[in-house]
């Protein structure tokens, strides 16, 4: 069977057990409602859905681009610069330590109610795993291929760039697949904390209001968008690294 | 041709001494063949003439002197082929025999927009790529060879680096009988005139390669007398005299094998 299409098989199977759910428990609307009805939300509020997906989308997405370029930076200076190993260690752990519903506030404070806080957060939840594998990566490059590029005669930089760095891409896919699912945690927990947009706002909004037929909409186009940046992501990488994750032929 | 002599070479990981004081002389065009059993320390002693010993963060003692003959420092003159061959799997087999070039570029050749190959050095990837036969495969990502023909794509960049030291820690040791035997010509006539240590675990390899053949053995390890087959090489496997040092070195190998087995 093609790998395309089983997403979409498993998406209609759950839609169904989803109906089954509230067909078969006769669930009532305010607790659980049912795809159609979530469909019909979706569709009489798609401007505003639009309007609010947008700005999640772009705090997601400029968090992700920073938050990459900040845990591709940090490796290579964990790399690079050995000796501020023990030094940045700590720090970094300890913004992975404290939850990001406790930094949210403090973040609200210091970046405002808009676009900045959320993209902090978002970097928040991310730098760290694209961190991490790209160290890991940049750190297991196979020896003999380091050994090899040194009796050539490359300079560092030379081997950074032509062996190092495209050795440790694959580990840094892994890192990139897991940012790309956590990153619209942080820009929906910033959101909730304080906003006065996107999908996190539309949710609270809806949910203080009882409208759950809304609150479900909003949230099956945050699924939606993350679903979407996963697998086209996940297209991306495979086409860009196309040759097996090697780190040794042994 | 110069010599390439190292002096006093010696190597110990903690306490583990792996040789201490060794000599060698590899003669100016020749090829000289280092054979020993698994463990003994060959790879380290190449390890340590390429100059790499230490890369690999082992805590490792390392002492000895390299010298060319001719007075010139011995770095930049090597070449370096292992086991593995080492291809990376990112770059085309035309890509990855010219990974010299590529890892030298400076930043004056950047700036100046320089191409990465000159069409100079593209004709000379290719006519090597066809000495070794795989002329059809220069665009080629390595995943897509044979075992046998990855390690001619190693040999075509080894030829490629055009150095006059080059060494060889068992090139052919992962290949079938008959690939094996058919690189071994192959590289015999294309670095023919170049100064080579092959290290192998095979004696019929030593003795059809080498025109000087060295057995490394013992703890710590020495090196025992030359061994120098007659005629020209690569040596035909129905040379008598090929075939009867091939028993008496398989002798010695198992023998060594067999008293470590005892020891252990
Ligand atoms: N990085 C290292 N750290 C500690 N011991 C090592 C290291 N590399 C090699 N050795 C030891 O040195 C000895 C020689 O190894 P090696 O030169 O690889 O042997 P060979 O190539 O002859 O099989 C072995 O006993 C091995 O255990
Ligand atoms: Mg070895």
């Amino acid at each position: 069977m093609n790998n395309s299409i089983k997403p979409f098989i498993v998406f209609i199977a759950m839609l169904a057990l989803w109906h089954g759910l509230v067909a078969g428990f006769d669930m009532p609307s305010y607790i659980l409602p049912g795809p159609w009805e979530v469909a019909k939300s979706m569709a009489e509020n798609a401007g505003l859905l639009w309007e609010h997906s947008l700005v999640t989308l772009s705090e997601m997405l400029l968090g992700l681009l920073l938050g990459v370029l900040l845990g591709i930076a940090l490796a290579l200076m964990l790399v690079y610069f050995a000796v501020l190993r023990p030094w940045l260690l700590p720090p970094l752990l300890i913004t992975q330590a404290i939850p990001v519903f406790a930094l949210a506030p403090i973040l609200m404070l210091w970046f405002g109610y808009g676009l900045t806080s959320k993209v902090v957060m978002t970097i928040l939840v991310i730098f760290f795993p694209v961190a991490t594998c790209c160290y890991d990566g940049l750190r297991h490059t196979h020896q003999g291929w380091l050994d090899m590029a040194q009796t050539m005669g490359g300079s560092r930089f030379a081997i950074l760039r032509t062996i190092r760095w495209p050795a440790a891409l694959p580990a840094l896919a892994s890192g990139l697949r897991v940012a790309v699912v956590v990153a619209p945690i942080g820009a929906v927990v910033g959101e909730w904390v304080g906003s006065s947009a996107g999908l996190g706002y539309l949710m609270l909004q809806a949910n203080a209001r009882l409208w759950v037929d809304q609150m479900f909409a909003a949230l099956a186009v945050l699924a939606f968008c993350s679903v979407t940046l996963y697998y086209t992501t996940d297209k991306l990488l495979r086409r860009l690294i196309p040759w097996k994750p090697e780190t040794s032929q042994e | 041709m110069f010599d390439v002599i190292v002096k006093n070479a010696s190597l110990r990981f903690g306490d583990h001494l792996v040789f201490e004081n060794l000599n060698l002389t590899m003669q100016g065009g020749k090829w000289t063949c280092l054979l020993g059993g698994s463990g003994v320390g060959k790879t380290s002693l190449l390890r340590l003439i390429a100059g790499l010993s230490g890369n690999d963060n082992s805590r490792a003692d390392v002492s000895g002197e390299v010298i060319c003959e001719d007075g010139f420092p011995v770095n930049h003159r090597i070449a370096w082929m292992s086991q593995e061959d080492l291809l990376l799997p990112w770059f085309t087999v035309l890509e990855n025999i010219t990974l010299g070039q590529r890892l030298r570029r400076t930043w004056g050749d950047r700036l100046k927009r320089r191409p990465l190959l000159s069409g100079e050095t593209t004709d000379q990837a290719m006519s090597i790529l066809e000495k070794v036969g795989l002329s059809d495969k220069a665009d080629v990502l390595p995943q897509h060879l044979s075992g046998g023909q990855r390690q001619r794509a190693a040999l075509a960049r080894t030829l490629m680096e055009n150095r006059p030291l080059v060494l060889m820690d068992e090139p052919f040791g992962a290949l079938d009988a008959i690939t094996r035997l058919n690189l071994q010509d192959l590289a015999c006539e294309l670095l023919a005139n170049r100064t080579v240590l092959l290290i192998t675990h095979d004696p019929l390899e030593a003795l059809r390669l080498g025109h000087a053949v060295y057995h490394l053995r013992g703890h710590p390890a020495r090196l025992t007398d030359a061994i120098v087959p007659s005629g020209t090489t690569p040596r035909s496997l129905d040379n008598h005299e090929l075939m009867s040092l091939q028993g008496t070195l398989l002798d010695r190998l198992r023998h060594e094998s067999f008293s470590e087995g005892d020891s252990v």
